[in-house]
């Protein structure tokens, strides 16, 4: 699965995608194929004020459990409550309909310490 | 060094070790251990001996125990003297139980997952609760991991604990309440032995994480549940129960507990001076991602065949580490198969019946014995199986007149400083007779 260029990435293997200066999070192509089927995932509460890398999310799979890392600071906006019923949509669609949460970014700047969609590759081997 | 056929490490295996490591006596193994601490440990002086002379010598050490095969016992403050069904000693020492009493390689032992489950399952049955662990070690320290759990779902730290706790259990709380910063205030008790609800602030419940109660408490007293959840909204409603108390009285779930705890150790459990015990843990399955312990669960394999495994262990800290719910990793298999098989050898009939006996009995003694000049009944609250005694004499006096009629009278409640004056805690199961009951009351009146 090719890494979407518009992307940002982290190290801990999260994505931001950026729309109408809001951020939509999830975890990479990468992560899920390495924690195996997914079978609850744990959202945050929408309010919540994450600080950029600050643990806000966790992802459970038979065998692991993930925690995920906010890769912006802000507050939680919105979350992606089908995953309460079908946690496996990350498993399918990581990059997609398997988003997590949406954060209002409080500093575009932080952006700069993300990884572009090669340099995460890069990190990961690819 | 005298050399014994039955230990495998001979003079020259351990002289080998010792110099592989640089050392030379077996003692220096021991020198990290303060020398004030080690001196305490005085080697016993015994000579060698035979089987025979060891089982005389061990058998008379053992017949200075009070045990209840030659005291009628009246003592309960949390651990009681109920009758044991030979079957149970007869199932749980065959050796598939026995030996491997725990599985850590879980889905191997189907026949000890099968009971694990059909033991939550009773739990769940008696405490009218969605979803239980295959049990914890005793009711102590199941009171305090209920605490902790309460802490991670509400992320509050302050806890109401009734004053008519156990003394023991709250000393649970506290050690693990200071390990995790939690804070511990106490709700009194009225004349009637139960929790005084005026107490209650409406700025304390706030911040709350949650609320601890126990019925029947430590007095024997039998507690109004009803309301207390909505008093709380959203703090945990924590209840500690006795499991055979609930063989007649509504159980805690039908009054919005979130967490019920207890200790099984009526159900078929000897006394043992203490141990072992086994902890009781049921929840809300809303809660059960937090809730602590090995949990068996049932399911279906490939061939859509029933089986059963250990679920959720994402939960527990072979797998989560610092971030686990707790850091139990195992359960007190072998007690919680002792409750299994007791409470489906008496079932729920005979648990009802069991629950009545008690409940008559210790009502027949305490009418019997405050009627007696110098005794009354200590609160007017309702009771179960135990009551506490208002005595005009010492209970340490009492409780020596009836040792020497082979009676294990009670417990004097002094040293716990709950109360004031002469208090004397008297549990009454279904093992006891009139003809017991009678000379009690006699040796009572004559001390």
């Amino acid at each position: 699965m090719p890494y979407p260029k518009e992307y940002r990435y982290t190290k801990e293997h999260e994505w931001v995608k950026l729309e109408n200066g809001k951020a939509r999070i999830g975890i990479t192509d990468h992560a899920q194929h390495q924690l195996g089927d997914i079978v609850y995932v744990e959202l945050p509460k929408i309010g919540t004020k994450v600080k950029q890398m600050q643990e806000f999310a966790t992802v459970e799979s038979v065998k692991a459990v993930s925690p995920i890392y906010a890769p912006l600071s802000g507050e939680v906006v919105d979350v992606n409550r089908e995953l309460e019923t079908k946690p496996e949509l990350i498993n399918q669609s990581p990059h997609e309909r398997g988003w997590i949460a949406i954060i209002a970014p409080s500093d575009l700047k932080e952006l700069d310490h993300l990884l572009t969609a090669e340099q995460y590759e890069q990190h990961i081997g690819a | 060094m005298a050399v014994f056929e039955f230990i495998p490490n001979t003079p020259e295996d351990q002289r080998k070790m010792l110099a592989e490591i640089g050392l030379s006596d077996l003692e220096q193994l021991f020198a990290d251990i303060p020398a004030e601490v080690l001196k305490k440990f005085k080697p016993m002086g015994l000579a060698p001996m035979s089987e025979l002379e060891v089982s005389r010598l061990v058998g008379q050490m053992a017949a200075e125990n009070a045990h209840t095969q030659r005291y009628v016992s009246f003592l309960g403050g949390g651990i009681y003297d109920h009758y044991i069904p030979a079957i149970i000693g007869h199932l749980i020492s065959r050796g598939e139980f026995l030996t491997c009493y725990t599985p850590y390689q879980a889905e191997l032992s189907q026949g000890t997952l099968t009971w694990m489950f059909e033991f939550q399952t009773m739990v769940c049955e008696l405490t009218a609760m969605e979803v239980a662990n295959s049990s914890m070690y005793d009711g102590g320290s199941a009171l305090a991991e209920a605490m902790l759990m309460a802490k991670n779902v509400t992320g509050r730290r302050r806890f109401l604990v009734s004053k008519s706790l156990n003394p023991h259990y709250r000393q649970c709380l506290e050690t693990y309440a200071w390990g995790a910063g939690l804070e511990l205030r106490d709700v009194p008790f009225t004349e009637t032995g139960q929790l005084d609800r005026a107490a209650l602030q409406p700025d304390e419940i706030s911040e709350l994480a949650g609320l601890i109660v126990q019925t029947p408490n430590f007095f024997g007293v039998i507690e109004d549940l009803s309301g207390l959840k909505d008093l709380i909204k959203d703090a945990f409603l924590i209840v500690s129960v006795n499991p055979i108390s609930l063989g007649i009285l509504a159980p805690p779930g039908l009054f919005g507990a979130d967490i019920v705890v207890g200790e099984g150790q009526p159900l078929g459990i000897p006394q043992s001076f203490g141990g072992p015990l086994l902890g009781i843990f049921a929840t809300r399955m809303s809660y059960v991602r937090k809730m602590p312990g090995r949990m068996a669960g049932r399911t279906v394999d490939a061939d859509g065949r029933v089986g059963y495994v250990m679920a959720l262990q994402t939960r527990e800290q072979h797998i989560r580490r610092e971030k686990a719910t707790s850091n139990i990793c195992t359960n007190q298999a072998l007690m919680a198969l002792c409750a299994t098989i007791y409470m489906a050898t008496l079932g729920r009939r005979g648990l009802r019946k069991l629950a009545e006996l008690n409940l008559q009995k210790a009502h027949h003694l305490a009418e019997k014995i405050a009627a007696l000049p110098g005794f009354a009944l200590r609160f007017s609250g309702p009771f179960f199986n135990e009551f506490v005694l208002r005595t005009r004499k010492k209970p340490s006096r009492l409780l020596k007149a009836l040792r020497d009629e082979g009676f294990l009278g009670g417990l004097d409640l002094a040293p716990y400083e709950l109360l004031d004056g002469n208090n004397l805690l008297v549990a009454v199961t279904e093992k006891r007779t009139r003809d017991e009951m009678d000379r009690f009351v006699k040796i009572l009146k004559g001390a």
